[in-house]
């Protein structure tokens, strides 16, 4: 069994704190993304798994053993790189093989290896050719392949789909999702596509200035985020920032909006996603007037101003003849959510935003 | 408009091309000269030449001298130079720009000045704890090392720069050691540099004149001193029709090189 935890990590480079006290556990057969706005840290804290950057303090134990000390070639870990680094010098297979090689496995199995390997990621046919004569997706296998083939205690991927245009990195993802599924790899990703985090991962880590600011199930993150910044980083959310004057009554823009949750009296924000927000034509616990709708073909966003500040709702696109479908900029409508749907969070700094 | 653009450009490149082949061609030409001065135009066309150089012993002794000085000095050169330059270029040195100055400095000091100083210095050390070095091979060998590291180091670091690290960090992560690493993956990477390195290394310590004749021994003259001695005695084609030889080997040489490694690519 081979797990992964982190524990008090922490990495300063002259006064910048690129990593602070971050602390993990990633499971056996486990997926877990880092997730952050650029420069939180997230590829440093990979890096210092991998070994490739000393930690200032804390400790990383793969499957039990302290490697914090241990170079890179001394870890159980394999990972995929950004720009993917491969041996350009070398073929397919000699780039897939060379793992292999480093851990002295015998040439007969070292060749079944690397053919499983390529045609786990599809490549079978390819193993004589160039990495230049690749194109970046194929590239991107390969990489894959390589750092598969060596079946890693732990499996560490830094921003792998980001050299992919949008189709090919929406059918890789699903790629690696499910070969990491069956090879049941201990994984740690680092995006900062909350999309592809959302989608991958079982667990997701949102990291902000070095610092972990929740970890959870993509669903608990979602609909459960610890505060604003969380809430704002994952999908799109309306928060409205106002009052708590007593339990259960937030007033925003001089209106009682329907909330729920645990937080003391005063100054306060209210976290509404935009699907959960139902239009009407009257009787809402919200007034708003229509600035932009936007056409998205399955989705429509509406756009609206209203006393509590901009809304933003969302509503899979309206049949012909409903009365959303009418709808145009200058509308007057209202609003409103179930109190389940009105999450209470703590107000932040202005400069705490993603 | 583009048209004549293109000409005038193929026709500055060609002129720029002329400028610099002009005189090799020259020398090809005139050892061809039936006559011991040259005039133009020329009584008639023979080989004699070839032959009277193939006949001077001291030539072709020279040539084996020069070719063993060169070869030594390139390896030794290549090898410190590839590792100076690989220690520039990824090791954090505190005083890079200063070593490397200083690795590059040869090649800013006029060869009889760096003769000069070789020599005063070797004197110095055969006085001071009675060493000589002065005229021994060893010596040559050690002031020939002096002209290849630049040319390795330059070229070499030239190759590394545009490297990025994360190849031998994926090595290192499949779990190669910091030796392997740079001998599978690195070494690999930059060996258009280091070929071009040794190819340039090898003709500067060649055709080197000015240090070999201060620090050389007796009866162990490179070719290009052979070639000045003989000129002290005669001014005939003879020695056209050895630099012809020299010309068209070295020219053999990078063509030969250019099949392995893209000279243009790492040079410019
Ligand atoms: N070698 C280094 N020297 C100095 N500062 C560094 C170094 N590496 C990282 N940092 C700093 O540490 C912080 C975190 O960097 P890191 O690369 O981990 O961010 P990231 O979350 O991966 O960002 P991105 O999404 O842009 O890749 C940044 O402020 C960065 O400037
Ligand atoms: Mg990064």
């Amino acid at each position: 069994m081979t797990n992964l935890v982190i524990d008090g990590l922490r990495r300063t480079y002259g006064a910048t704190v690129a990593v602070d006290r971050v602390d993990l556990e990633v499971a056996q057969g486990e997926l877990v993304a880092l997730l952050g706005p650029s420069g939180c840290g997230k590829t440093t804290t990979l890096r210092m798994v991998a070994g490739f950057v000393q930690p200032t303090a804390g400790r990383v134990l793969i499957g039990g053993t302290d490697v914090t000390q241990a170079p890179p070639y001394g870890r159980d870990t394999a990972m995929v790189f950004q720009g993917y680094a491969l041996f350009p010098h070398m073929t397919v297979a000699e780039n897939v093989g060379f793992g292999l090689e480093m851990r002295k496995i015998a040439r007969p199995e070292r060749e079944t290896r690397i053919t499983e390997a390529l045609r786990l990621v599809r490549l079978d046919g390819y193993a004589e050719r160039r990495i230049s004569q690749l194109s970046g997706g194929q590239q991107q296998r390969v990489a894959l392949a390589r750092a598969l083939v060596v079946n890693p205690g732990v499996f560490l991927l830094d921003e792998p789909l980001s050299n992919l245009d949008a189709r090919l990195r929406a059918e890789v993802r699903v790629e690696i999702r499910a070969l990491q599924q069956r090879l049941g790899l201990t994984t740690l990703f680092v995006t900062h596509d909350q999309e592809e985090a959302l989608t991958m991962a079982d667990r997701l880590v949102v990291m902000d200035r070095g610092r972990v600011r929740q970890i959870g199930s993509p669903e608990e993150l979602y609909e459960r985020p610890a505060d604003i910044f969380v809430a704002s980083f994952l999908g799109r959310c309306n928060i409205l920032s106002g009052v708590l004057e007593a339990p259960g009554s937030f007033r925003a823009g001089g209106l009682l909006l329907p909330s729920a949750g645990e937080r003391p009296r005063g100054p306060a924000a209210l976290a509404v996603r935009p699907e959960r927000i139902d239009i009407r034509p009257d009787g809402g616990c919200l007034p708003g007037r229509l600035t932009m709708v936007t056409y998205l073909g399955g989705m429509t966003e509406f756009h609206l101003e209203t006393p509590a500040g901009p809304v933003l709702v969302t509503k899979p696109t309206p049949a012909q003849g409903d009365p959303l479908r009418a709808l145009v900029a200058g509308d007057t409508v209202h609003l409103d959510w179930h109190n389940s749907f009105g999450r209470l969070l703590g107000i932040e700094p202005e400069g705490d935003l993603p | 408009m583009a048209k004549a653009r293109t000409f005038l450009w193929r026709g500055g490149v060609g002129a720029v091309f002329t400028v610099v082949l002009l005189p090799m061609l020259a020398v090809m030409y005139l050892s061809f000269f039936d006559q011991e001065v040259v005039s133009f135009p020329p009584d008639g066309y023979t080989l004699r030449w070839y032959v009277n150089a193939w006949e001077q012993r001291e030539f072709s002794r020279g040539f084996v001298n020069s070719l063993q000085l060169a070869v030594v000095a390139t390896v030794i050169g290549v090898t410190l130079g590839t590792a100076a330059a690989y220690a520039l270029v990824r090791a954090r040195l505190p005083a890079r720009g200063f070593v490397n100055t200083l690795l590059m400095g040869p090649l800013a000091v006029p060869g009889v000045v760096l003769g000069t100083a070789l020599y005063v210095m070797f004197v110095q050390i055969d006085d001071a704890i009675d060493f000589q070095i002065v005229a021994t091979l060893p010596g040559l060998i050690a002031a020939h090392v002096l002209l290849t590291v630049p040319w390795t180091v330059r070229l070499v670091a030239a190759s590394l720069a545009g490297l990025h690290p994360a190849a031998e960090e994926a090595a290192a992560d499949l779990g190669a050691r910091p030796w392997t690493v740079f001998r599978r993956v690195t070494l690999p990477m930059m060996r258009s540099g280091v070929v071009a390195g040794a190819l340039f290394s090898f003709i500067q310590s060649f055709e080197n004149l000015e240090l070999t004749l201060l620090l050389v021994g007796p009866g162990r003259s490179t070719l290009p001193v052979a070639m000045l001695n003989y000129l002290e005695f005669r001014v005939d084609p003879t020695l056209a029709a050895v630099a012809t030889v020299q010309i068209v080997m070295i020219g053999a040489l990078m063509l030969i090189t250019d099949r392995f490694v893209n000279l243009s690519r790492v040079v410019s």
